[in-house]
């Protein structure tokens, strides 16, 4: 009778029945039961790691308490993450503007795989190419920068002759961490509105010109975004860093080229673990905990700077 | 220059004679390039200088030349924009490198190894030469299987709330939350599956199923975002044709939505077992290594590639020799897994996409 003038903004909906319900149950259960593992990722995390912080310094493994046996560990964790992203940010940036603005359009879609390929292949690969490929590579680097460089804290040496360094360590990072940036400020760049690319061209800028003054401010948030990403993956990486970097406990240290380096806390957990029991065991979930602690804070702002610009942007 | 003709009808140089100067020819780069290659070779390689070193000076040497060329002949900011070019393109062929020498590495070392032995058997009694990683290759494809099984269900019905059901708060939570659940590292999520067995099965626990369950969590929340952007691509006006003929919304979605976007969900299934299929670091935690043949994921220790490659490569043995080899035919292994599955992966999207032909 009256649905001819029933409000055109009222979505289509059907009739609710009992396989509906279920249905729409089971969806919403499987939702929040994505929101329970976060949380119980934390909890468990939490719930083991309380022994070892109730429990006697000299027990914890280093004899001297939980936080001086996890810090050191964090230093390790944030300078070669720090390292990797210092390597990675500018490279990634520029091999996205290789792939939005320089490359031939025909070939762009191939060498971009090609860039994505790095991202699949497994961490333990990359600690074996860093062992045989890269650290024996990077010892004369390190001799020439003791030699050279050495006034500098970074570079005091004395210079490792394995090359298994917190440099090398850094570098390996930066590879696996690259396409991630790469992919991320692709895609933002990929988005310039083409109005503010050829306004700039029309101005007589040059390729250059039309970057720095349309693409780069526009990309900005993305390339924060895209960085801390890769910090995020380079803070929590394994198996690389325990294959490539000779630690020895406890230390803290700026010298990147020496062969006594920090531990981070994923690698130190992966060659521990297996090998301890009891309190040890506890201690390393400590670790893991502050390790989950860091990476949630890092993933958490990088999706909140990448969101806000998606919803600035104006491209969708 | 010679400019002797329309001068009157051309505008007058406007940024100090910058248009006045010539442009180099488009061959020049390259003749730079050639001439620098061809200096430093001929000066470094009689010296000893490793090619590599001879490739870098040449793009360093051949960049500043061109900048200065181009400098004097055309103007500032050419100049500039030449550089960046050389820049531009340098950082890509660096990325190049790590891809290339790492593929050539695995393949030149691994090959050797890659045998029928390796398939067949395993590591019981081995010492020395032989062996293999049967074991391994099976218990990889075992727990591999059981994280898709508890993954994709899981994962596909938040993905199907997220975008037909899904409104307000709780959505954008979601969404947010898995974003964030990406970027776990991979140990806490082997920490959290050890800690949660570790509850009902004591501690040292080590399970193939608590290595499935750490590595769903890693898994799901890739496939949740690949699928959710699969389902949003289905046209609304499928859902509206169903829901017009009086189709209940749930068969909606399993009948007309899901066979829609059945493509896009086995590349996003074969993607995200491609991402965790390497993972070593939570099997290291949560399944341990062992050399004798364990299939069985409900029973103790089992052997996986990427953990076999890890031990292999740092507990060898003596003679250690036979061991590294071994390691690095697994690590050949897995980067050929992880390459087919990104192949099959895009044959899926390529050959069962949905004709949309009108």
């Amino acid at each position: 009778m009256t649905t001819t003038n029933a409000p055109q903004t009222q979505p289509p909906r059907a009739v609710r029945r009992l396989g509906d319900r279920l249905f729409a149950g089971s969806a919403r259960g499987a939702g929040v039961l994505i929101l329970l593992v976060l949380a119980g990722v934390a909890a468990f995390l939490v719930i083991d790691a309380v022994p070892a912080l109730v429990a006697p310094a000299r027990e914890v493994p280093g004899g001297r308490g939980v936080l001086p046996y996890v810090g050191p560990l964090l230093f390790g964790t944030v300078l070669a993450a720090a390292i990797a992203l210092v390597v990675a940010t500018p490279l990634g940036v520029a091999i996205a503007l290789f792939l939005t603005h320089y490359a031939p359009r025909r070939l762009a879609t191939g060498l971009a795989y090609v860039v994505d390929l790095l991202a699949a292949i497994p961490s333990i690969v990359y600690g074996f190419w860093g062992i045989v490929w890269l650290a024996p590579r990077l010892v004369p680097f390190y001799r020439w920068t003791e030699a050279h460089l050495g006034f500098l804290p970074f570079f005091a040496g004395p210079a490792s002759v394995t090359g298994k360094t917190m440099f090398t360590a850094g570098l390996v990072l930066a590879v696996m961490v690259l396409p991630i940036i790469t992919a991320i400020s692709r895609e933002v760049f990929a988005q310039v509105p083409t109005l503010h690319r050829e306004a700039a061209l029309a101005l007589g800028a040059t390729r250059w010109e039309m970057i720095r003054m349309a693409v780069l401010p526009y990309g900005r948030s993305g390339i924060i975004g895209g960085a801390m990403l890769g910090l995020g993956r380079a803070l929590g990486e394994t198996l690389a860093i325990a294959l490539v970097l000779s630690v020895s406990a406890g230390t803290v240290t700026f010298n990147l080229i020496s062969s006594t380096n920090p531990s981070t806390i994923a690698a130190n957990i992966a060659l521990q673990f297996p090998e301890s029991s009891g309190i040890d065991v506890n201690t390393l979930i400590a670790s893991g905990l502050a390790l989950f602690l860091v990476t949630l804070a890092v993933n958490v702002i990088a999706r909140a700077v990448v969101n806000r610009r998606a919803d600035f942007s104006g491209a969708n | 220059m010679s400019q002797t003709t329309g001068t009157l009808l051309s505008p007058p140089p406007v940024t100090g004679g910058s248009r006045r100067k010539g442009r180099l020819p488009r061959w020049a780069a390259w003749a730079v390039f050639g001439t620098a290659l061809v200096l430093v070779a001929g000066i470094g390689l009689p010296a000893g200088l490793a090619l590599a070193l001879v490739v870098l000076f040449t793009g360093v040497l051949g960049t500043l030349a061109l900048y200065v060329l181009s400098r004097v002949t055309e103007n500032r900011r050419t100049a500039t924009d030449r550089l960046v070019t050389c820049v531009v393109v340098g950082a890509f062929a660096l990325a190049m490198v790590p891809l290339l020498s790492l593929v050539y590495e695995v393949v030149s070392r691994g090959i050797g190894r890659l045998d029928g032995e390796f398939f067949n058997s395993s590591l019981v009694g081995v010492i020395g030469e032989g062996g293999g990683a049967y074991h391994a290759i099976f218990g990889t494809l075992i727990i591999t299987g059981l994280t898709a099984l508890i993954s994709v269900p899981i994962g596909l019905l938040t993905a199907i709330y997220l975008v037909e059901y899904g409104s307000g708060r709780l959505k954008k939570v979601i969404t947010f939350l898995v974003d964030v659940m990406t970027g776990i590292p991979s140990i806490v999520a082997g920490l959290f599956a050890y800690a949660l067995f570790a509850i009902f099965f004591g501690p040292g626990v080590r399970l193939g199923i608590a290595g499935a369950v750490a590595l769903s969590v890693l898994m799901t929340p890739v496939f949740v975002r690949s699928a959710e952007e699969v389902l949003k691509l289905v046209p609304n006006e499928l859902r509206e044709a169903a829901y017009a003929l009086g189709v209940p919304k749930w068969r909606t979605v399993v009948k007309i939505v899901l066979p829609t976007a059945v493509a896009g969900l086995g590349t996003g299934v074969t993607l995200a077992v491609a991402r965790v299929i390497g993972e070593t670091a939570p099997l290291l935690v949560t399944v341990g290594i062992t050399n004798a043949t364990n299939l069985n994921p409900f029973d103790g220790r089992m052997a996986t590639l990427p953990v076999y490659a890890f031990y292999q490569l740092t507990q060898p043995g003596v003679p250690p020799e036979f061991a590294i080899d071994r390691a690095w035919t697994a690590a050949l292994l897995l980067i050929a897994l992880v390459m087919a599955l990104n192949v099959v992966a895009r044959l899926i999207s390529r050959f069962f996409a949905p004709t949309t032909g009108r």
